[in-house]
């Protein structure tokens, strides 16, 4: 309900603003809508963004306003996810407060929930599997869309449009429409499409932002308990009905305290939905009462425990982001010892680290030679309709197959091996 | 004004501040003759035998020189935005009551926007040169009184060569000088590197003005610019902001974006087979041109490749290759940064050049086509491989030409170029202004994906298979402008007002600027 108010205001404003742009909307009581466009790229596309402003006052019913737009080359997800944002605001004001009478907005009060949806860019309508590749986590902030658009040309294996601790508590509202735009517009490359929510409770108020519009991982921070997933896997197949929604969606909580590594194999166990766990050791170093160091040893119980809940619960085990951006040989170091206890991914924060994650993860020379012969053994053993593999004297069982398999796979992507190996074996 | 279809496509005048033009004709399809120009004949006995051409102020040194209403001066850009001795000379000329001056820069920079005042007034005509930031805005709103005429580096010392320009006054600042004129920009507090785009001011123009804030005595070595061309000294406070001059550093660019484009075009130099043993390449000093080079450098370390020579924009970048010995030497048309006037003044391998070394079309040959590949931007291309470094999508002039031009005749011209910025999308159907003919474009490189020219097969030949993304310019285009929101609308120009020409290196009319239409 639009309740006692005048102005509202959304989206970021001044010189260092890019790709960006701030609205600000001044209901009248009359006169119609009057709009002043100050826009870098006006020449080019002013005319579209008048357009696309009227469309979505007449969706609204917003009849009577002066629309203040200051545009530094926002995109069109972005003005209208910044102009949904500054009408819904107007039932949150900071304004002066005035008389409902005065204004014509029985109309605008009635639109007031609906949500203003651009079409569905086709190239995103895909999904993922539960044991996707999870090398590489690439962390957006959930409201800076400058950093959305390109992303997935640097070819991690998922991004995050993150709706938490990146998004300061004024804005979460922004980010929700935000990214709820993002995913829908946005060409994510292929990478895998993951959203992570606010802490629950608080996070079940995004799902309604992420669930409908094709998200394929949902990232649950500071996951605590089994209850927590249990609950927000309640709200995701409440939601994924009442939208219809097919796609699978996966859930990775992030363990971030003492409580949580002491719960991770209830927490890995605790939803058919869960892909991965993940750590998150700022926090945890914190919980602990101690500080974070390269070497690790103040975490090493945590992550240990971490790897083995979720290969108990037959899930990835994902290692924390490395955050000094600058030092790509301690990023591979970080990365090879990760891979060393278990881990299958990691988090990155910038785009560069991207490619120094995946080469660490690439298998070694003598992890593809010992691959591929158990992965020929296992054809051939298939081939002669042989219950059990051997490779010589030696038995193999199956999960051994399985991992042969994935390092085949991996080998194959990091260009280390052709795909056409067999043949030329 | 009455304007003519060039070979181009593109409308040009054939008449532009009452002289005579002469259409594009085609790339190297035009060839003028005849004889060059000459400056007057001088005579030793008129200057002073002890050497000493110091006068008292600029002032004199221009009432000395003959200033006139109407007369072309000329100024370089070794000092970028750092320079005060051009806004100085026109509040001299200003002052002196002087009108309808031709200002023939090698470059203007936001500094020069002091100017404007001047060409309000009428103490300047009109600008040949760059019409840089705010310069650019005032001509494109029609308020110069005579028509911009844009030249690269190359061009402008055509045009003093061919006679289509005569230089009235050349007003050169020197971060060093000897009183007899011999001047350098190696050193000395506002030391700049090298000030090769004056020397041809100093060799054709009728009187030669040096201006210094380092007077010392005779001989001043080494004489980038020699005393004999010179007619007088005068000594300032100085010459600018050092830090301005030159950037203490010059910083690669940390987009990411940006980065991958830089990653992108080492790869493609790399799997071309451009990078071999005595390759040579044309590097600027633009963020992801700063990011290209030290791509390269890794991979030329781990293949054992070194190159004959490398131009530039000399950087720190450059300097550290050519001193950890992976270059024989650095031809450099401008210095960027205080490591790269350094090595330039200790090392011999660290070569002052010119654009007559450079790019001269009068030249009996042509360096800028020796060199294997240059690295370069542009504000837009389109899907034919034209490119426009002048204007932008809405239809302003914002820069200079600069080398651009003269660099297109590398053996592999690559733009390294972002497919869009903010919203605007740098691929399009038909570039505002034509700068460069699509037919020396070879290859075009964005974060979306490298285009390369159908014309070059051989190229496209030579990376198939690298796993590089290579994909036609009109997929790029389509991607982008579906994420910027359709084809983007054009600027309204008034087609009837020419207010700046971008000339071909060979002097022929390639293209018109057109008075923007205020919104």
């Amino acid at each position: 309900m639009i309740k006692n108010l005048k102005k509202s205001s959304a989206g970021k404003r001044g010189d260092s603003v890019r790709s960006d742009c701030y609205f600000e909307i001044e209901l009248k009581n009359s006169g119609g809508i009057k709009i002043d466009l100050k826009s870098k790229v006006n020449v080019m596309y002013g005319e579209s963004i008048k357009q696309m402003i009227l469309d979505m006052c007449k969706f609204f019913g917003l009849k009577d306003a002066k629309i203040l737009l200051e545009d530094n080359g926002a995109l069109p997800f972005v003005l209208a996810a910044r102009f949904e944002l500054a009408i819904k605001r107007l039932a949150h004001p900071p304004a002066p407060s005035l008389k409902e009478e005065e204004f014509n907005i029985t109309e605008l009060n009635k639109n007031f929930n609906k949500e203003y949806l651009l079409p569905f860019n086709e190239k995103n309508l895909y999904s993922t599997k539960k044991d996707q590749l999870r090398r590489s986590r690439l962390y957006l902030p959930g409201n800076e869309p400058k950093f959305f658009v390109n992303a997935g040309l640097h070819s991690p294996d998922g991004i995050i449009l993150d709706l938490e601790d990146s998004v300061a508590p004024s804005e979460k509202d922004a980010a929700q429409l935000l990214v709820r735009n993002a995913l829908r517009s946005v060409d994510f490359y292929g990478a895998e499409r993951m959203v992570r929510i606010n802490q629950l409770p608080k996070g079940l108020d995004d799902l309604k932002y992420i669930v409908p519009n094709n998200v394929n991982v949902i990232l649950v921070p500071k996951c605590e308990s089994a209850e927590q997933i249990n609950q927000l896997e309640k709200e995701v197949e409440k939601l994924k009905k009442q939208f219809k929604v097919e796609n699978p969606i996966f859930f990775m909580p992030i363990i971030e305290s003492a409580l949580g590594v002491i719960k991770a194999y209830e927490i890995a166990s605790a939803s058919k939905y869960n892909c991965a766990l993940a750590i998150g050791l700022e926090d945890y170093t914190a919980d602990i009462g101690t500080q974070r160091t390269n070497e690790g040893r103040e975490s090493i119980f945590a992550r240990q425990m971490l790897v083995n809940a979720a290969k108990a619960a037959g899930i990835q085990a994902i290692d924390t982001v490395f955050s000094d951006v600058a030092d790509m040989e301690a990023l591979r170091q970080s990365v090879l010892e990760a891979k060393s206890l278990g881990f299958e991914g990691k988090g990155c924060i910038h785009p560069r680290q991207i490619k120094i994650v995946h080469e660490a993860f690439a298998p070694t020379v003598e992890e593809i030679e010992k691959a591929k012969k158990i992965v020929l053994a296992f054809e051939e053993a298939k081939e002669k309709g042989l219950g059990v593999v051997s490779l010589g004297t030696k038995m193999i069982d199956p999960p051994v197959v399985k991992r042969a398999i994935r390092t085949i796979d991996l080998a194959i992507l990091n260009n280390l091996l052709d795909k056409n190996w067999k043949k030329k074996q | 004004m009455k304007l003519v279809k060039n070979a181009a496509g593109r409308f040009v005048p054939t008449k532009v501040n009452g002289q005579p033009q002469i259409p594009f004709k085609g790339v190297d399809k035009y060839k003028p003759t005849g004889y060059k120009a000459k400056p007057p004949i001088r005579t030793c006995i008129d200057y002073p035998s002890d050497g000493n051409k110091v006068v008292k102020d600029l002032k004199t040194a221009l009432k000395k020189a003959g200033l006139k209403d109407g007369m072309t001066i000329s100024t370089h850009h070794h000092l970028r935005n750092g320079d005060v001795v051009t806004n100085l000379l026109f509040d001299v000329i200003h002052e002196m009551g002087i009108k309808n001056i031709r200002w023939f820069p090698s470059a203007s920079f936001p500094v020069h926007s002091h100017l404007i005042k001047y060409l309000e007034d009428g103490t300047i005509h009109h600008i040949e040169g760059s019409m840089n930031g705010p310069l650019g805005k005032f001509t494109s709103e029609g308020k110069m009184k005579g028509v911009g005429v844009l030249r690269s580096h190359g061009g402008r010392y055509q045009s003093m060569q061919d006679g289509e320009v005569h230089v009235d006054i050349a007003v050169i600042a020197a971060p060093t000088a000897d009183p007899f004129g011999n001047a350098t920009g190696d050193r000395g507090k506002s030391a700049c590197g090298l000030i090769g785009f004056a020397l041809g001011d100093s060799e054709y123009a009728d009187r030669v003005i040096i201006v210094t804030d380092n007077l010392v005595p005779f001989p001043c070595v080494p004489w980038q610019i020699q005393g004999n061309n010179v007619d007088f000294v005068v000594e300032v406070e100085s010459l600018g902001d050092p830090k301005k001059i030159v950037s203490g550093t010059t910083e690669v660019t940390k987009s990411p974006d940006r980065l991958l484009i830089a990653e992108y075009v080492a790869d493609f130099i790399e799997a071309a087979g451009i990078m071999k043993d005595g390759f040579s390449l044309q590097a600027g000093a633009g963020g992801t041109n700063l990011a290209f080079v030290l791509f390269l450098k890794e991979k030329m370390k781990a293949k054992g490749v070194k190159a004959r020579f490398m131009r530039g924009g000399s950087t720190k970048y450059l300097v550290e290759m050519l001193e950890e010995g992976l270059t024989d030497y650095i031809l450099d048309g401008q210095t960027f940064d205080l490591e790269g006037v350094r090595s330039m003044r200790e090392n011999a391998n660290h070569v002052n050049t010119s654009p007559f070394t450079s790019y001269n079309f009068h030249g009996k040959g042509n360096f800028a086509s020796i060199v294997d590949t240059a690295v370069l931007g542009a504000t837009e291309v389109d899907v034919k491989f034209n490119a426009n470094v002048v204007t932008h999508s809405d239809g302003y002039l914002l820069h200079g030409i600069g080398g651009w031009q003269n660099c297109l005749y590398s053996k592999c011209t690559i733009l390294a170029i972002p497919s869009f910025r903010d919203r605007i999308p740098v691929i399009v159907d038909d570039v505002t202004t034509l700068c460069g003919p699509g037919e020396l474009i070879d290859v075009i490189i964005t974060e979306r994906g490298i285009a390369i020219n159908p014309l070059r097969k051989d190229l496209i030949k030579a990376v198939k298979g690298s796993g590089l993304p290579i994909k036609d310019i009109k997929q790029i285009k389509k991607e982008v402008d579906e994420i910027c929101g359709g084809v983007p609308a054009k600027p309204k120009f008034n087609k009837e007002k020419v207010v700046a020409i971008v000339k071909w290196v060979d002097g022929t009319v390639l293209d018109s600027v057109f008075c923007v239409e205020s919104t």
